[in-house]
């Protein structure tokens, strides 16, 4: 069932929409277990366009299978995916910072209001994000270690490669996830590839870690194929490496490799003089998990990151 | 005046970037005032380039006390007014979110750790800041409570209100908030106008600050007394917004406006017929602080802050 979480009129000849589906068993007990699975907050992150998409789609393919509520908000941030803006457009503000909203601000903070009175109730959300343009990411959940005891167990089930626990200083205080968790709503956010692209094997891959975790939760009966299991990264795990100068990086190596301390991960050049500013090298051995989409630097810029950990 | 580099660090293709601060007078580190942190805060920046030649007049008339050291950094962040953003020019980061900063991070987060390094230690803050919502103020010193903030010290400016409030989640990521962590005093002066020059209030901002540096026995200068401010929590202003629908915002009454319980106070406009959609009356007796300063306005946003008035 399609409801309309909420909305508002804009400036001119439109009404802006947060929608979800509402799928649940048709004779409900009432008991069911809920799981909210959210995507499109950031608007240029469209992978979870996709993944939403096929979850729904199996859902109902196979409807007598599910027996809890699965609440889908594909498009929180409806007018920056058609803006192709990361940001709530006009107020250009990052709506992940805005949670948990409030009814006496901008239409951004209004919106969050009303979704986070929506999926409180929920057991389990998943908030899906794409990484940004800078960054492809390899299929990981993320959360926060003051969270972490309570929320692993159903974060193992989402079939990704890594699982990153954050250190609980830096938490995002307006994020979604961690507004919900405030709420006592179990949440956590699951990255994966990179923004405006949809990376269909890890989007499937995720569509398959989200039925796993229904299973888990006792609200699917269908198939479910749990192909992925996770490393878990702690901070110590996790180096950060960060261009020391500005021009174009040259990657050497592919995302998800493998690398020793000291490989070369790429070359930052001077497209001007044509000759090298610097050799990016690997501050410790591990998979590289992160690794450079957009090839402009600055001096500081995040190249990669390692996750050294058992891949040392 | 002495120029000192705050901050250097090398881009792709706009060279050498670097944060100037200019200090007057030496000695004890006695007041540091920071300017605009986003390309958008034209009137904070006009602000401190009236502030940077009176200081400078002052203290060629040998009116800076002496063992007293002022320092005046009037943007972090030219890059974005020269590309006409908001946020920073590369990744579209704030920098006055990204405090205490990360001196191994990315760019903003760079620029927070070396200016927070440079600004430790000052008796007195001062930063020039502007709300996430785009609209006019009545001035005022505005303090987040830490339970270190002082309001009796920001009665010294000499505005006509002082604005306490609890820190929302992304105050604990500005440079007020970490600069009071830190041991400094410090204050967030708002003048009417963001990214407008305003001369009335650009010179009773500046007057403010002297009035201020004056009473705290930095400078030597002949001011006016000022007002005697209104200290208000922002909880107690109440918020007024259009419930009813989105359209073209034609305001009858300003900040500083006193308004009766029952005045209209803005008609929302149907941009298509002409006619008006809403009213929007002032819900009690008090005055105008804030309000949207935009054309056209979506449902559901907050229009107006005001005072209510106290009957003693
Ligand atoms: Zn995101």
């Amino acid at each position: 069932m399609i409801e309309t979480v909420a909305s508002a009129s804009m400036l001119i000849g439109e009404v802006m929409k947060v929608k979800k589906n509402h799928l649940a068993p048709d004779f409900p007990s009432g008991r069911e277990k809920r799981l909210s699975i959210v995507s499109g907050l950031h608007g240029d992150e469209v992978s979870g366009q996709y993944i939403c998409y096929e979850v729904i789609r199996r859902i109902k393919k196979n409807f007598e299978k599910l027996t809890g509520i699965v609440d889908v908000y594909p498009f929180i941030n409806p007018l920056g995916l058609e803006a192709q803006n990361r940001y709530v457009p006009v107020f250009d503000t990052d709506m992940n910072t805005l949670f948990p909203g409030s009814t006496d601000g901008t239409v951004g903070e209004y919106t969050a209001a009303l979704i986070v009175r929506d999926i409180v109730g929920s057991d389990i959300c998943v908030d899906i994000h794409s990484s940004s343009i800078y960054m492809k990411e390899i299929p990981q959940v993320r959360i926060n270690s003051d969270v972490a005891e309570e929320i692993e167990p159903y974060a193992k089930k989402m079939n990704t490669d890594v699982i990153w626990v954050h250190p609980s200083s830096t938490v995002m205080l307006g994020s979604l996830v961690y507004s919900l968790n405030e709420m006592g709503v179990k949440s956590m956010v699951v990255e994966s590839g990179v923004a405006l692209k949809i990376d269909y094997d890890y989007a499937n891959q995720i569509v398959e870690g989200l039925f796993s975790l229904m299973t888990y939760m006792g609200i699917w009966n269908g198939e479910s194929n749990h192909t992925h299991s996770p490393k878990i990264a702690g901070d110590k795990d996790v180096a950060y490496v960060n261009a020391e100068s500005s021009g174009i990086f040259i990657p050497a190596i592919k995302h998800s490799d493998i690398v020793k301390k000291g490989d070369i991960i790429g070359n930052i050049v001077n497209v001007l003089t044509g000759s090298p500013e610097e050799t990016v090298t690997a501050p410790r051995s591990g998979m590289v998990f992160s690794l450079r989409e957009y090839p402009v630097i600055e001096e500081g810029s995040l190249v990669a990151r390692i996750f050294g950990g058992t891949y040392e | 005046m002495n120029k000192e580099s705050i901050y250097s660090m090398n881009t792709a293709y706009r060279g050498e970037y670097t944060i100037w601060g200019y200090q007057f007078g030496s000695g004890d580190k006695a007041a540091c005032i920071v300017g605009s942190m986003r390309g958008n805060e034209f009137q904070q920046l006009y602000i401190c380039s009236l502030l940077s030649k009176k200081l400078s007049e002052l203290e060629n008339r040998g009116a800076i006390v002496s063992g007293k050291q002022i320092l005046l950094i009037p943007s972090l962040n030219y890059s974005s007014f020269n590309v006409g953003k908001k946020y920073w020019i590369t990744d579209n980061s704030d920098i006055n979110r990204s405090f205490p900063g990360n001196a191994s991070g990315q760019a903003t987060s760079r620029i927070a750790a070396a200016v927070m390094d440079k600004v430790t230690g000052y008796s007195y803050g001062i930063q020039f800041a502007s709300f996430y919502m785009e609209g006019v103020f009545v001035p005022h010193v505005r303090m987040i409570e830490t339970g270190k903030q002082s309001n009796s010290l920001a009665n010294q400016f000499g505005l006509p209100y002082v604005l306490t409030s609890v820190p929302r989640a992304y105050d604990k990521a500005t440079l007020n908030y970490n600069w009071q962590m830190r041991g400094t005093e410090a204050f967030s002066v708002y003048s009417k106008y963001t990214e407008r020059i305003d001369e009335e209030s650009a010179k009773q901002a500046v007057s403010s600050v002297l009035r201020f540096l004056t009473r705290m026995g930095i400078i030597r200068y002949n001011c006016h007394a000022g007002y005697i401010s209104t200290i208000l929590d922002e909880e107690e202003l109440l918020n007024i917004k259009s419930e009813k629908s989105g359209g073209f915002f034609r305001r009858l009454v300003y900040p500083g406006d006193e308004v009766v319980r029952g005045d209209i106070i803005a008609h929302i406009v149907n941009p298509m017929t002409g006619e008006n959609t809403a009213e929007i009356y002032a819900p009690t007796d008090g005055i105008i602080f804030f309000c949207q300063d935009t054309p056209m306005i979506y449902q559901n946003s907050v229009l107006f802050k005001m005072i209510r008035r106290l009957h003693n």
